[in-house]
């Protein structure tokens, strides 16, 4: 089994003309499932026996290269976004090559160096490079032993590793790894059978590593892209009206290009930026633009408020029915039925840290750095804004804060590298404030649903029925219409037109198939091309109001018919490791044993499968309802998580924790206000959030223990349940059931009624 | 105009307009990355810093205001190789996901830390009140506060329940 090696570079390989042909082989379902699953544009399949991202590139020493002084530095096309997703990855490197984790260097997405492996999102990471980079480390771990065992020459099984990064003979004769990689190349492709180190072994994976990237974010070192600066660099503010959609009439440009400091007022169409060579000259120059008149240039926004508004938006647009799922099964009549409506208001990425980026033009070439979630899309869109060929356009992520989806970050990218273009030579130092990443940033979009179920009188669920009205969640820019910058070029590059991410990742039907066995379920998805309010990808997509409906509908019906809430669900679940995650999430809460709702306190909980295919997620909450004020403080939580084998429990923690807290601020308090001409959310004082006084009592997450089980995504699994396990336990508490997010003090106080 | 700052112990004499908040300063003049940009407002504590002992949002405050003020940023409490009290059980928790609100979290704590010996659960909630995390980190950040006050006294910081 010794790998093919070819004479064709990556290159060669990905335009040769023969072997292009593949491409078109490859069955669709790959397709969609290489390069994030969330739009943007994925790199091509060209070896769909490999697993994970080697699909795409599969290339060992596209991965991982070993140098002869035995220092290895593995790549990656995923980037840190505050997920541990470079600890993660470090720890399944060092697991499969068998060394110390501290002796590697991880590359993550850089145009130049690494794998394109399409967007870090979807909570695709883990499966796409953790796959591929395990399979990888795996494929040279085995390339090594086998080289080893020819310098000693013995079978090649007789060669061991001990976790030093020294390959072993039976007779204690040890070899380093780079003397052995050096007489290798490992410019070779995976073959998809080399053997994994054995979960019994495991030295790393598993292991709860501390994040390599926190010492530097606690101690004020260079962490983010916000804190680089490069020698002569300058300092860029975009200017624009109050939100997408509006445009200064006539902004006072011979003043600014008067004041002290200011370099250069970059003017191309509509796209206005202002660079100094301070940041608060910058900021000064751009408040003086900014005090020109505006006007609306866009179609109408949603009308504000929640509830019944959002419906009256989301019902007056055109829809295109999606057929999710159809199933008939004979089934008893029924005897109970719930019919509800509800819905999501459009909720706002929120960010802590406004979009930044630094771009530099010199001698032709543009070096963009970014922390978008697309290293690769941001190269194209670039390419295509500024009309440069492809090979001058090299773009290099660095963290920035936690995006959650697509915030600002890809416009800030497109306009930092339009102002370098104007200023050549100096590097450009671009940051929007708070409030143009309120304004202009994509929102997550306003959803409703309708659903109406039965029970039969064995309280088995005879009927299901499930709609879900939305505008597309993935407009991530593969192109300059992409980005606000692209839009305001003259000429300007249009909006593309928004599309539906098919099943089974889906997007505003993302989750919206049940899980569980129900009879009879009929799923449609009414998609909404026509975006009142600009919008793309926030965390979860459709996964929040779909879980937060079906797991809704379920405690409704439980209820009805006096069904315990886990009894309903456990009894529509076949699947083995859905039922272990609600078990292990009730057995840890006490479910059994939990107070019953009194008027001001109760529990609830919820389930979900992200996406049907990444992992299993239980959540259980206890509130206490204040109903004077209508404040709902959760003083308990906990949920219970099946990702697989964990890379680092730890980790694993901390990602649903941060889910579980950021839906119940989302679920409980966040709405996108719009006046008529612009949006009216511009700062935390019109778009609050959870603070530490409405954060839970505790949480504890329980991780599934699952030694050698293939990897699942997780950062996104906690959204969904945590939400309607909010809704369920306001219900037990209260028995007033809150259909219309946000489950806020205000609308829970006015459906308590007098006090 | 000269405006003298002290900053961690050390004075520096700038060139600088007057009205410029201290946060630029700090960030583009100092190179110090600890206070973020994170709105502009005192609304979220990214900026946090500590001017004569007292928190405060570096984003507001003009740096010709704090001229001779003794300011303290989060480079002050200690490095990556020796770490402060507060950044050590921040690490041992593992409190940070992106981690652009920590350093104004630690200052923030750090600040009640220096006037409360033993502040409970719901002093500790009250004080963070003003501080931004959109990760979500809340849980751990308040378990850090805690296990650096139990530090201090010297005693094991109580552990968390774990599954």
């Amino acid at each position: 089994m010794s790998p093919v090696l070819s004479p064709l570079s990556r290159r060669s390989f990905l335009t040769g003309g023969a072997l292009v042909v593949s491409f078109a082989l490859v069955p669709k379902a790959f397709a969609q499932l290489a390069g994030g699953g969330e739009g943007g544009t994925g790199p091509a399949v060209v070896a769909p026996d490999l697993k994970g991202s080697l699909k795409s590139t599969p290339w060992l020493d596209a991965w991982i290269r070993i140098e002869a002084d035995g220092r290895v530095t593995v790549f990656t096309g995923k980037v840190e976004l505050g997920q541990g997703i470079r600890t993660a990855l470090t720890q399944v490197a060092a697991e499969e090559l068998d060394i110390p984790p501290a002796a590697i260097t991880l590359v993550t997405a850089d145009t130049e160096r690494t794998p394109d492996e399409g967007l870090t999102a979807g909570s695709h990471s883990m499966q796409d490079s953790g796959t591929a980079i395990q399979n990888a480390a795996a494929n040279v771990r085995m390339l090594l032993a086998a080289e080893a065992a020819r310098v000693w020459n013995l079978p090649a099984d007789q060669v061991t590793t001990g976790g030093d990064a020294r390959l072993r003979a039976p007779d204690g004769r040890t070899l380093p790894y780079g003397e052995v990689a050096a007489r290798l190349s490992l410019h070779v492709q995976a073959v998809p059978d080399a053997p994994l180190r054995k979960p019994s072994d495991y030295r790393t994976l598993g292991q709860e590593l501390p994040r390599v990237d926190i010492p530097a974010k606690l101690t004020g070192g260079a962490a983010y892209l916000h804190d680089m600066r490069l020698p002569g660099m300058l300092h860029a503010r975009v200017v624009r009206g109050p939100s997408v959609g509006t445009g200064l009439q006539s902004p006072d440009i011979d003043a600014v290009a008067r004041m002290p400091g200011v370099v250069k007022i970059v003017r191309q169409g509509r796209f206005l930026a202002v660079v100094a060579e301070r940041q608060w000259t910058a900021i000064q120059a751009m408040r003086h633009l900014q005090r020109a008149a505006y006007e609306r240039t866009a179609s109408p926004l949603p009308a504000d408020g929640t509830g019944d508004a959002v419906v009256a938006t989301l019902k007056a647009m055109p829809a295109r029915d999606i057929p999710i799922m159809d199933t008939s099964e004979p089934a008893g009549p029924a005897v109970h039925s719930v019919r509800a409506r509800y819905t999501r208001p459009w909720i706002s990425h929120g960010s802590i840290g406004p979009s930044c980026a630094i771009a530099q033009y010199m001698e032709g070439r543009m070096t963009v750095w970014t922390h978008s979630q697309g290293t690769f899309d941001v190269h194209r869109v670039v390419a295509e804004l500024l009309g440069l060929p492809p090979e001058k356009v090299h773009a290099i992520h660095a963290e920035g804060a936690g995006c959650y989806g697509q915030n600002g970050a890809d416009d800030a990218a497109a306009d930092a590298a339009v102002i370098a273009r104007a200023v050549p030579g100096r590097p450009i130092r671009l940051q929007w404030m708070r409030e143009q990443e309120f304004g202009w940033e994509p929102l997550g979009p306003g959803m409703m649903t309708e659903l109406e179920a039965a029970l039969g009188a064995d309280n088995r669920i005879v009927s299901w029925r499930h709609a879900v009205w939305s505008n597309p969640h993935n407009n991530r820019p593969v192109g300059a219409g992409g980005v606000l910058a692209g839009n305001e070029a003259d000429p300007p590059f249009p909006v593309p037109e928004g599309k539906p991410i098919p099943m089974p990742e889906g997007d505003g039907s993302r989750n919206s198939n049940p899980l569980y066995s129900f009879a009879n379920t009929h799923v449609v998805y009414h998609f909404l091309k026509d975006m009142p309010a600009r919008v793309s990808a926030l965390r979860s997509l459709g996964a929040h109001l779909n879980v937060f409906s079906i797991e809704s509908m379920l405690d409704e019906l439980a209820a009805g018919a006096g069904i315990d809430p886990l009894a309903i669900r456990l009894d529509h679940m076949r699947d083995e490791r859905a039922r272990d995650v609600m078990q292990a999430a009730a057995d840890r809460f006490g479910w059994s044993k939990r107070p019953r709702g009194d008027g001001r306190s109760g529990c609830g909980m919820a389930f979900a499968r992200y996406k049907n295919l990444g992992a299993y997620c239980a959540v259980a909450l206890e509130v206490e309802v204040d109903r004077e004020t209508g404040r709902t403080l959760v003083r308990r939580a906990v949920a219970a998580v099946d990702c697989g084998q964990p890379a680092n429990p730890d980790g694993l923690r901390n990602q649903i924790e941060g889910g579980l807290v950021q839906s119940l601020s989302w679920t409980g308090r966040e709405a996108v206000r719009f006046a008529a001409d612009r949006r009216a959310s511009f700062d935390w004082s019109s778009y609050p959030i959870l603070r530490f006084d409405d954060v839970p009592g505790s949480i504890e997450v329980v991780v599934m223990d699952r030694p050698g089980v293939p990897f699942l995504g997780t950062a996104e699994a906690a959204q969904g349940p945590s939400a309607a396990a909010l809704a369920n336990a306001i219900a037990d508490a209260t028995g007033v059931r809150l259909r219309d997010m946000p489950l806020s003090p205000d609308r829970l106080k006015a459906a308590l009624g007098p006090v | 105009m000269t405006v003298t700052l002290t900053v961690n112990g050390a004075d520096h004499a700038l060139e600088v307009d007057p009205s410029t908040p201290l946060l630029y300063v700090l960030r583009d003049d100092l190179e110090l990355n600890g206070a973020k940009y994170g709105c502009g407002l005192g609304q979220c504590g990214a900026c946090t810093v500590h001017i004569d002992g007292k928190p405060a949002f570096s984003c507001l405050t003009p740096v010709g205001a704090v001229a001779g003020r003794r300011i303290r940023t989060v480079e002050g409490l200690g490095s990556a190789e020796a770490p402060g009290l507060l950044q050590q059980a921040f690490e041992k928790e593992q409190a940070a996901q992106c981690g652009y609100c920590i350093a104004g979290m630690i200052m923030r704590a750090q600040a009640l830390l220096d006037r409360v010996p033993d502040p409970d659960e719901a002093q500790i909630r009250a004080h963070m009140q003003t501080n931004l995390c959109r990760c979500g980190t809340h849980m751990r950040i308040l378990r850090a506060v805690r296990r650096a006050v139990a530090m201090r006294k010297g005693v094991q910081a109580a552990q968390e329940v774990r599954p």
